[in-house]
């Protein structure tokens, strides 16, 4: 199982496979030991019109499409809306996009089994359900339009929302036909158009449906809802990983004008009031004294300094842990006379830190049944906690999705921590009276759920030609799927993604690559781009060492590896990139340039930094991208989901890093938390490679590859490696 | 002890307690939304609105302090300012949160320097974070919009 997106399976629309979010979120289902689309959508009330349930058309014509997806930024709203108005030969222009309601079984991602968005899979599963959804709805328009004017439907075409027949002159609207149409039984195989007739998919005409309402603060995300007789949470939570509320005492909270409330909880004792400020003042005066006999204890440093020794050989293994092969061919310890390069690399925790805190309004207890109102990145996972706390089918539990200012994976996880502390505070305060909880950025960065710290040593023989001959590679990680439901028998994929199935371990006769996946009491999770974000860089940074040591240009290196391993895909994205950065001429004065490839989530990426050295810091100017994701159906979007990609990318390349000391987060805000700002930020370029497979991810695959880019350009120009980031450490 | 303040041309009397942030004033009184919370210090600019036509972090400000200042906020732009076009335009947002905060943050350099540098920008907008990265989009607009309505400043003339 790795995070590739089955291509054939994709073209296929079949349902189901095991991707890494798709292993993620299969597992929800598991969780109630069912079929997933079944039983969890049991007491789920969803209108679907005539349509079906992703289309719907007014009588004046226009199209409304609906996501199952949530929006988070990366276009995926409007990308689906084109797949419809591709196969629909809707105007464009009078589409517009609308959010599902929460629904296992309509709005299952076919890639999951459950309804939820994750692993760049949005518009990949969607691809051929929407077209077929969007197909359908035409036939039912020409077959409405040849029984009214009888004349035969093949001979009816349409365009831009319009319905012709050329021959008798005779044409209408889709609003002139609804009637006729819905009455149409929608055909179950709908001919699709082939990819030479698209005339929207692939163009610039697909842009964002949303950019009016986020330039006028008039996009709705949780933070703005506003509930009649809503009241407003806060929680004081755990110092330490581990700890639990021992006692309290609220009497000072309750003084605040405002504070309602003051209510222990699972997580903390949470102060609920008739505003965010009266709440968090409420907090600020409120006694709890902590139990930290199970506390974690442990911070960074002694996490990095056992990994390392582990990974060395050194050190006894605690009980039950024990090393898994990922990757194994050959004898990777014979010797050989080959140059040798060895290296650890060490990743620090990583905070998702998206600009719009974790929050959540929740109403239990009313006439109406459970409902939620807020960005839910996984709906099927928060309903079934959901529904564990209050006590109700999954299904019913009704979730309104909003616009999310960011995620990075940070809103899905198996526990629905954030949903699941609103529910409980809303279950409390009862009657239906919704509860809006709010995360301030101390609580979002101080509770978890980070990219995991990361240990990696490398050791590489080179062979006669300087090509690796052996290749031993050892990964520690802390598995992010432990705890699921589905905890992975043997090794978790995501933790060694990138490595494993490397073309470069490919291309090497000998290899032992084995992981080694510790627990700790720092709750871990995907973070945008997953086991990329340390697999890209140590795969990469260790190629442009191995071409040092073997005399050869980077780009040439890897031409030859990725012929040996056949990838394709990987030559042409190099190719490409190689051409427009101009690689064969020189760089500008004082500007090194670097290179990484990598494969994620289905598509290929290429990027060469160029990067400028200011007062011994990596400065980064311009950076060619070149990307196969199968069709593109926004080109647009997919530039700006490479270029916002490449600034994640780049953020935790040179600043990021979430430091634990004795098991509390020590770093809670952007002043100790520096992220990347404006002007720091690279110019991108990004070219497509023409491709008529199905689309593949986008809103991850542009995040990996600037790290090891940027760190080879740095030694390019200095001779010297990077084995730690970030690079700037605050 | 009402406070009043005069909120995009119109004079209104909030109840808060004087040392609220303005930001929950706009937010959970008034009911404006635009104006955003990311970090609550200063940190980030999501929160960004003008007082007399500079930016501020709304997060920080008692509300006690904005008395009888003028304040703008995104829906004090009317959806109209040529940079609200130009963020259409270029398809500058994505997950758009950071984006109310960065509009209100170029409108005020843009007001007091319609031609400005690249490191103008970049040092006017430094202080508005955007984690989804739109960071070029966001440059790319400002300058669209420069070059489209700014009149050369002696500086850039000469
Ligand atoms: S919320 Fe005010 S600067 Fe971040
Ligand atoms: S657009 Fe998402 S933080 Fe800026």
């Amino acid at each position: 199982m790795n995070s590739r997106v089955d291509q054939a399976a994709a073209r296929s629309g079949a349902t189901r496979r095991g991707l890494v979010v798709g292993t993620a979120l299969v597992s929800g289902a598991l969780l109630v030991g069912c079929s997933p689309a079944d039983l969890m959508s049991a007491g789920a009330k969803t209108e679907v019109g005539a349509f079906g349930p992703f289309i719907r058309i007014a009588a004046d014509g226009a199209v409304t499409v609906v996501s199952k997806h949530i929006e988070f930024g990366q276009g995926s709203h409007a990308g689906l809306a084109a797949i419809v108005a591709e196969e629909l030969d809707a105007d464009w222009s009078r589409v517009s996009v609308e959010q599902s309601p929460a629904n296992s079984k309509l709005y299952a991602n076919t890639l999951m089994g459950v309804q939820g968005t994750g692993g760049s899979t949005a518009i990949a599963n969607s691809w051929m359900q929407l077209r077929k959804a969007g197909a359908a709805a035409r036939a039912m328009f020409t077959g409405a339009a040849a029984a009214a004017w009888k004349v035969p439907e093949a001979e009816i075409t349409v365009k831009d929302s319009v319905v012709s027949h050329v021959a008798s002159g005779k044409s209408a609207g889709f609003g002139d036909l609804i009637q006729g149409a819905a009455a149409i039984k929608p055909p179950a195989e709908p001919s699709l158009k082939a990819p030479e007739a698209f005339t929207l998919i692939g163009t610039d005409r697909v842009r964002r449906k949303d950019s009016l309402a986020k330039s006028t603060g008039q996009a709705r995300y949780t933070q703005d809802v506003n509930l009649a007789g809503m009241l407003t949470a806060v929680v004081a939570h755990a110092p330490r990983f581990g700890a639990k509320v021992s006692g309290f005492d609220a009497a000072e909270a309750r003084k605040v004008a405002g504070v309602v409330d003051v209510i222990e909880i699972p997580t903390g004792v949470a102060v609920v009031a008739k505003s965010t400020w009266a709440a968090i003042q409420g907090r600020n005066v409120l006694k709890v004294t902590w139990d930290e006999s199970k506390a974690e204890g442990r911070g960074s440093a002694e996490l990095e300094a056992q990994y390392t020794d582990w990974a060395a050989g050194k050190g006894a293994l605690p009980d039950k842990l024990k090393w898994e092969s990922f990757e194994s061919r050959g004898d990777a310890a014979a010797a050989g006379e080959g140059e040798v390069f060895e290296a650890t690399f060490d990743f620090p925790f990583l905070a998702h830190a998206s600009m719009e805190p974790m929050n959540c309004v929740a109403q239990v207890g009313g006439k109406g049944g459970t409902k939620l109102t807020f960005a839910s990145q996984s709906q099927t996972i928060d309903q079934i906690n959901t529904a564990r706390i209050v006590g109700a089918l999954p299904g019913s539990i009704q979730i309104e999705t909003l616009f999310a200012g960011g995620s990075f994976g940070r809103r899905a996880n198996f526990q629905s921590d954030f949903v699941a502390e609103c529910v409980q505070i809303a279950k409390k305060v009862g009657k239906g009276t919704p509860v809006k909880l709010i995360w301030t950025r101390e609580d979002d960065m101080a509770a978890g759920y980070f990219r995991p710290l990361t240990h990696h040593r490398v050791r590489v023989r080179l062979d006669k030609d300087g090509y690796p001959a052996t290749w031993t590679h050892r990964v520690v990680t802390q598995s992010l799927m432990k705890g699921s439901p589905l905890a992975p028998r043997g090794f978790d994929a995501t933790t060694v993604e990138g490595a494993m199935g490397s073309p470069y371990l490919k291309a090497t006769p000998a290899v032992d690559g084995q992981v080694l996946m510790p627990e700790n009491g720092v709750p871990v999770l995907w973070w945008r781009s997953v086991g990329a974000t340390h697999t890209a860089y140590v795969m990469e940074h260790t190629l442009d060492h191995l071409a040092k040591k073997a005399g050869k240009d980077p780009v040439a290196y890897r031409l030859t590896l990725f012929e040996k391993a056949g990838a394709a895909r990987h030559i042409a994205v190099l190719k490409l990139a190689a051409e427009k950065a101009g690689w064969d001429k020189p760089a500008p004065a004082g500007v090194t340039r670097g290179v990484a490839v990598h494969e994620c989530f289905g598509s290929v990426v290429a990027q060469i930094a160029e990067v400028r050295l200011v007062d011994g810091n990596p400065k980064v100017g311009r950076v060619v991208t070149a990307i196969d994701c199968g069709t593109a159906i926004s080109p647009d979007q997919i530039a700006a989901q490479i270029e916002g990609g490449t600034c994640f990318g780049l953020s935790a390349a040179l600043h990021d890093e979430m430091i634990i000391k004795a098991g509390a987060v020590d770093r809670k805000n952007f002043d100790a938390y520096p992220v990347l700002r404006h002007s720091e930020a690279p110019k991108v370029e990004t070219y497509i490679l023409p491709s008529t497979n199905p689309p593949s991810g986008v809103g991850e695959p542009g995040v990996p590859v600037i790290a090891p880019a940027v760190a080879n350009a740095v030694l390019a120009a200095t001779g010297t490696g990077t084995f730690r980031l970030p690079m700037i450490r605050a | 002890m009402a406070t009043s303040l005069e909120i995009n041309g119109r004079t209104v009397q909030v109840e808060s307690a004087p040392d609220t942030p303005l930001l929950w004033v706009l937010r959970d009184e008034v009911g404006l939304t635009g104006a955003k919370f990311g970090c609550g210090i200063g940190q980030c600019g999501a929160c960004t609105v003008l007082a007399d036509g500079t930016p501020v972090r709304s997060c920080s400000l008692p509300v006690s302090a904005l008395s009888g200042m003028k304040i703008t906020t995104i829906e004090g732009l009317g959806g109209t300012h040529p940079l609200q076009e130009a963020w259409v335009k270029l398809d500058v947002p994505q997950c758009g949160y950071c984006q109310t905060g960065q509009i209100m943050s170029a409108a005020a350099l843009l007001a007091s320097n319609p031609r400005p540098s690249d490191a103008e920008i970049d040092a006017a907008m430094e202080g508005n974070i955007c984690r989804c990265g739109a960071y070029q989009r966001i440059h790319a607009a400002i300058q669209e919009v420069a070059q489209a309505t700014g009149q050369p400043t002696a500086k850039s003339r000469a």
